[in-house]
């Protein structure tokens, strides 16, 4: 037996493990499903959600939250980053702002995000956006400023006469491996931000949404489905962005990514 | 024609307390066409500073570099340049990366890999065209690094102790065909080394500059034919010489 499969069955193992504990303990410990509900009951609550079809509808409208705060953040984000890294007088403009945002905590833009957004689907856009739009800043910023001198000199000596040319051939490309681990990490915390997002009840739908309303209705094995298909949306929107920018975009970085 | 001249050139860095320190002083130098030249002196004596100017990446405090008669005022293609550290952008392939100058004057797509192939057969590495520079060694990189400088087609090649990081073996190589490139491209080569011995077997002249602030401080004449034999006892006697102006210079 090779070390692949050995760690693939040992991991199985576990989880079963881990259920068949779980499943006693919720029904001979503890007993009610309101406080911790069973395997069982929460495969059941599964089964019973997929039948009422509004999972797909659920997840669809949270991809859109997620997508839209993302996609803002990476809008605004590399392009600051990039001047602020680039650009002296940027950096000292931008800085002492930045620094005062930052550590605000995402979910403490929700008022706002109310007031300005109303209950909409950009709302909950922008608190995810808040929360996924400094990771790729700093990041960016970050990979600008430590593009290797030598590098911005060859590029000068073979041509690049302007700024523009020097970030376009030469600083971004080489500052994409950490501008792609920063989005990494921005997937991270925006996904964290959804489930508060939708909490406000910007919609009838979304994956937020549901655990909240769930809860409301103390249908405790259907919050479970929900923390579960939140955790494995979350694992997999991770894998297929790692896949996408290891195989495709840096060759060249020979797998040291992210 | 490609010529350097130096005139009355000096550079001054400033430092954080307000006064500044004197890197290059009085530095005058006339580099002929299609000479190999090699820059060597203490460390320290500016020898890199001074190339680095003539490449336009510094400016000095006072004085002028021109080449061929138009004075230097930033960096630019017609200056190739080689550097001690690996420079190649990781995230082209070695023909992208040979072609990149000219994709910046915008040449087209095709033409611009049909010269840079060209380069890439004369360094030796055509195998290679379509790998990256992670797969390549420290010798592999540098030749590519010549390529490319010289597929802008520069009036002048400044090297920076391109070899220093090579081991002796590839080092010897890699002399022998800078020396078989030159003949073929017939450019000027202004090439700075710690290397006495790297001097000695690749210059037409060699220019051995003085402790900071560094200034010229003798210009030796090399006048054999090459390759050149570096057992023999001429060129024992030259090394023995530019050592000695090094070592005594360091020592006062």
């Amino acid at each position: 037996m090779n070390r692949q499969t050995q760690k693939r069955l040992l991991g199985v193992a576990a989880l079963i493990v881990a259920a068949a504990i779980w499943q006693i303990i919720a029904e001979y410990v503890v007993g009610r499903s309101f406080i911790l509900p069973s395997v069982t009951d929460v495969a059941d609550a599964f089964v019973t959600l997929l039948g009422s079809g509004t999972l797909l509808a659920d997840i669809t409208i949270s991809f859109e939250h997620f997508g839209i705060g993302l996609l803002a953040a990476f809008l605004l984000g590399v392009p600051i980053g990039i001047l602020m890294g680039w650009f002296r007088v940027a950096d000292f403009l931008l800085d002492p702002i930045i620094e005062i945002l930052r550590p605000i905590p995402p979910l403490a833009w929700i008022p706002f995000a109310i007031i300005w957004f109303g209950l909409t689907t950009q709302a909950a856009g922008f608190v995810i956006f808040v929360g996924a739009f400094f990771p790729i800043l700093t990041a960016t910023y970050t990979a600008f400023r430590s593009v290797p001198k030598v590098f911005v000199e060859a590029g000068k000596v073979l041509g690049c006469d302007t700024s523009f040319e020097l970030i376009r051939h030469v600083a971004l490309p080489a500052a994409i491996p950490a501008i792609a681990s920063g989005i990494r990490i921005a997937m991270g915390v925006g996904w964290m931000c959804l489930v508060a997002a939708e909490m406000f009840g910007v919609s009838r739908n979304g994956l937020g949404y549901q655990l909240w309303h769930n809860y409301y209705l103390h249908q405790m094995p259907n919050v479970v489905v929900y923390m579960l298909i939140l955790g494995f949306a979350g694992l997999i929107i991770d894998r297929i962005f790692r896949n996408y920018v290891d195989g495709r975009l840096l060759r060249w970085h020979a797998g040291e990514v992210a | 024609m490609s010529g350097v001249t130096i005139r009355d050139l000096g550079k001054a860095f400033p430092k954080e307390d307000g006064t500044a320190t004197q890197a290059l002083q009085d530095v005058n130098l006339e580099i002929r066409d299609k000479e190999f030249i090699c820059l060597v002196g203490p460390s320290g004596c500016g020898k890199t500073t001074l190339l680095r100017i003539i490449a336009g990446l510094e400016t000095a405090t006072v004085g002028s570099v021109t080449v061929d008669g138009r004075a230097v005022t930033g960096p630019d293609p017609k200056r190739g340049m080689v550097f001690q550290e690996y420079s190649l952008f990781p995230w082209r392939r070695v023909i992208d990366n040979v072609a990149f100058g000219l994709e910046m004057k915008g040449v087209g797509k095709e033409e611009r890999r049909r010269t840079a192939d060209r380069y890439i057969e004369m360094v030796g590495l055509s195998q290679f065209r379509d790998a990256y520079p992670y797969e390549l060694s420290g010798g592999m990189r540098q030749r590519v690094a010549i390529a490319r400088a010289l597929a802008n087609d520069p009036d002048v090649l400044l090297m920076d102790e391109p070899f220093g990081a090579l081991d002796a073996q590839t080092r010897n190589r890699m002399q022998k065909e800078l020396l078989s490139l030159w003949e073929q491209t017939k450019k000027t080569i202004v090439f700075v080394t710690h290397s006495v011995d790297e001097a000695v077997y690749l210059s037409d002249r060699i220019v051995v500059l003085s402790p900071r602030p560094g200034s010229v401080r003798e210009i030796i004449d090399i006048p054999w034919p090459r390759p050149r034999d570096r057992t023999s006892a001429g060129f024992a006697e030259v090394r023995r010489r530019v050592l000695r102006m090094i070592d005594e210079t360091e020592n006062a």
